[in-house]
């Protein structure tokens, strides 16, 4: 790399700190994968690398992806909560690889809430 | 997939770093086997300022800190934790008074009641990193500096701010910066004191290891301010790992031309080096530092001309510390108003200290100047251990004093501290339990100052060695009427006289335990018994019939075999036996032993 300019700098900053969000402010959008053994063994493996690729493909800094244990509704996993600020989260049941898609797409991206997939607000 | 979805921020300062690669290994390997090594990354810091819970690690961005990590923990967490998102609870922080579990590092009184400036990027970058560093807005002030400030302006903003020197005497930085910028000259000097001495002070290490860029946008600013070409760090040989992150960081500014010629496409050359100290105390000391670097032997010389005028080479030369250095990007690129919003009268800022001795939560702290001492040792230092009651805190390190009970609710701050007998020093700051024997702390001290002494000036070089021969007698119970009135003359006569600041500073630790722990000297001499039971030729190796409760730890862990008992009897000790080890004394829980 050569002599950087002040522009140069500016960019550094810029594509430095997308990496790095993960580690100052929180995000306004938090996805939350529901990963305790019952989720795991239902598919929740796969929820959550579907997630990442849209995560990685959609390019959104205030999103927060975060694996949690069993909400105790063994029978309805694996699930998902979409927490976006200001609004009550949404806790979708039966998620699969396409349903997380869409759920992403829509409701993480767009705020349209997936009734059809959802198990109930909390 | 490209996307990480979380951060494991693992500390890499020195402390940690003793078992944190081990922990590392194991976590690449168990991150690989879970398939999470591509949502999963690993971030190495600097030091984190919880070194007593070292190796300390926080996952991002839930906040979850965990504490003592062993290598045989890691598989554990990234099942439990990272795959199935259950945060493991035995790793969790305890906080020592109410035995509550906490967390969250934010919610951990330790980090909560301190502000960060200098360690804003503490645990937060990869200090070997530059990108790192320029996302949290890194370089800027010096870009800031060099493109739209005159010096002028740079050293009106810094005498705004009210920054004083942080290695411990306190003297204001802009205007040690405008005194520089005036004299006349083409060559000047920049250099960096990294050459931290005193025992118990880690700031500037871990400063130096978590943010080295920090100091080095610090050196550029003050390079502008008074149009120097050329700095020096001069860093004791001591600290490896601060010297090969500070290397990895100068290669990697030279790299992005934010040092070297044509800073910034400016027109500002500056370029750093690194000079490694020997180790000795005195080199901390402007004038020893700068004869060291010059290649002669480091020892001090009389001021004036103070460096201002002639530094380095004869060159009109600045000499700022570590942590003032670490401040200064800051105040350019927030202002100096914004600095001074924060502190007391006479004290701006934040202040860095290394807490260490007898408290629960060793480590680094930066807190506001203002913040009274109880704060720091009881709320952020978690209170004394093993239930044991506060004495005093030793402020300053050797050219320090030691601040009692009566005096722990005053301030932070430069000229407060300076009224009860102590300094605010480079930041190290020393708890001591009621088992601390003051006349046997300051004795202590004093074989520091007499053995680093560069022994150029007589008051020094035999002052304070005739002030530890003093204090060796007094411990030994060789203590004579007279003896305190010696010192209080002789400490005086060396404060007068010495050549330098390390030697007028010398008597300090007898002169502020004489202040507040008389009685303690007086024990030892006239009584010839030591109140804390700390120096061993003083203590008689007897046992206590009325407190001894008959338990026979004594009798069990006695190497000599000098100790009889019996089940329901009271021990008994055999004066021809004993070897004076102390190891009943520190195995008996009821103080029986004298």
């Amino acid at each position: 790399m050569g002599k950087l300019t002040i522009q140069d700098l500016k960019k550094i900053k810029e594509n430095a700190s997308k990496k790095m969000t993960l580690r100052g402010e929180k995000g306004d959008i938090k996805v939350i994968v529901h990963m305790g053994t019952c989720g795991i063994a239902a598919g929740a493996r796969e929820v959550m690398e579907t997630l990442m690729e849209e995560l990685g493909q959609a390019d959104h800094e205030n999103i927060q992806v975060v694996a949690s244990g069993c909400l105790g509704m063994c029978s309805s996993e694996p699930n998902v909560t979409v927490e976006i600020q200001g609004k009550t989260p949404v806790i979708y049941q039966h998620m699969n690889a396409n349903k997380m898609r869409q759920v992403f797409k829509r409701h993480v991206l767009k705020g349209e809430v997936q009734t059809d997939f959802a198990l109930a607000r909390g | 997939m490209s996307k990480i979805r979380t951060q494991l921020m693992l500390c890499g300062g020195t402390g940690c770093s003793a078992t944190s690669p081990a922990v590392r290994e194991v976590f690449e390997k168990e991150l690989e086997r879970q398939g999470l090594s591509e949502e999963v990354q690993i971030v190495e810091t600097g030091c984190n300022g919880f070194c007593t819970l070292g190796p300390v690690m926080l996952v991002q961005p839930e906040g979850i800190f965990y504490q003592k990590i062993k290598p045989k923990d890691v598989p554990e967490i990234v099942e439990e934790h990272l795959l199935k998102g259950r945060p493991v609870e035995k790793l969790f922080y305890v906080e020592p008074a109410s035995e509550e579990t906490i967390p969250t590092m934010n919610e951990i009184p330790f980090f909560s009641h301190q502000m960060l400036r200098v360690m804003r990027n503490k645990g937060l970058i990869d200090p070997e990193v530059i990108d790192d560093y320029i996302a949290r807005d890194g370089y800027f002030g010096a870009a800031k500096a060099l493109q739209e400030m005159t010096p002028g302006q740079i050293i009106e903003e810094m005498k705004i701010s009210g920054l004083r020197g942080r290695g411990g005497a306190g003297f204001p930085t802009g205007l040690k910066w405008e005194f520089a910028s005036k004299s006349p000259g083409d060559i000047k000097y920049v250099l960096c004191n990294a050459d931290e001495g005193d025992p118990g002070a880690f700031m500037d290490r871990s400063i130096l290891e978590a943010d080295p860029h920090a100091v080095l946008e610090g050196m550029i600013i003050a390079a502008r301010a008074i149009n120097s070409h050329k700095g020096y760090i001069y860093a004791r040989t001591e600290y490896p790992l601060a010297i090969r992150r500070l290397t990895i960081a100068i290669q990697q500014a030279r790299e992005y031309g934010l040092l070297g010629e044509d800073i910034l496409g400016t027109g500002f050359d500056f370029d750093i080096e690194i000079y490694e100290g020997a180790g000795a105390f005195v080199c901390g000391e402007e004038t020893a530092l700068m004869r060291s670097i010059e290649g002669k032997r480091g020892m001090p010389r009389p001021r004036p001309p103070f460096p201002a005028q002639k530094g380095l080479w004869e060159k009109p030369t600045i000499l700022n510390n570590v942590e003032t250095l670490a401040n200064v990007p800051q105040i350019i690129l927030n202002g100096g108003e914004w600095y001074s919003g924060v502190g007391t009268e006479t004290s701006k800022g934040t202040k860095v200290f290394a807490l260490s001795g007898d408290v629960n939560n060793i480590g680094l702290v930066e807190v506001p100047m203002g913040i009274s001492l109880r704060t720091i040792v009881f709320d952020i230092g978690g209170g004394i251990p093993n239930k044991k009651e506060f004495k005093a805190v030793q402020l300053g390190g050797p050219s320090g004093g030691c601040v009692p009970e009566q005096h722990l609710d005053i301030p932070v701050d430069y000229e407060e501290i300076a009224k009860v007998g102590a300094i605010m020093g480079s930041g190290g700051m020393i708890v001591m339990d009621e088992n601390t024997c003051m006349v046997d702390m300051a004795r202590f001290f004093m074989d520091f100052i007499q053995d680093e002494s560069c022994g150029k000036c007589t008051p020094c070089r035999e002052g304070t060695r005739r002030l530890l021969e003093i204090l060796n007698r007094i411990c030994e119970g060789k203590g004579k009427p007279g003896d305190i009135e010696d010192l209080e003359e002789l400490s005086s006569v060396i404060k007068e006289s010495a050549l330098c600041g390390l030697g007028q500073t010398g008597p300090n630790p007898v002169l502020s335990t004489l202040r507040y722990f008389r009685d303690e000297y007086e024990a030892h001499i006239y009584e010839k018994r030591c109140p804390a039971k700390r120096c061993v030729a003083l203590l008689k190796f007897e046992i206590d019939p009325d407190l001894c409760s008959k338990c026979g730890a004594c009798f069990r862990h006695c190497p000599a075999e000098a100790i009889t008992w019996k089940k329901k009897d009271v021990a008994v000790i055999q004066k021809d036996k004993c070897i004076k080890c102390m190891t009943c004394f520190e195995k008996c829980k009821f103080g029986a032993i004298f």
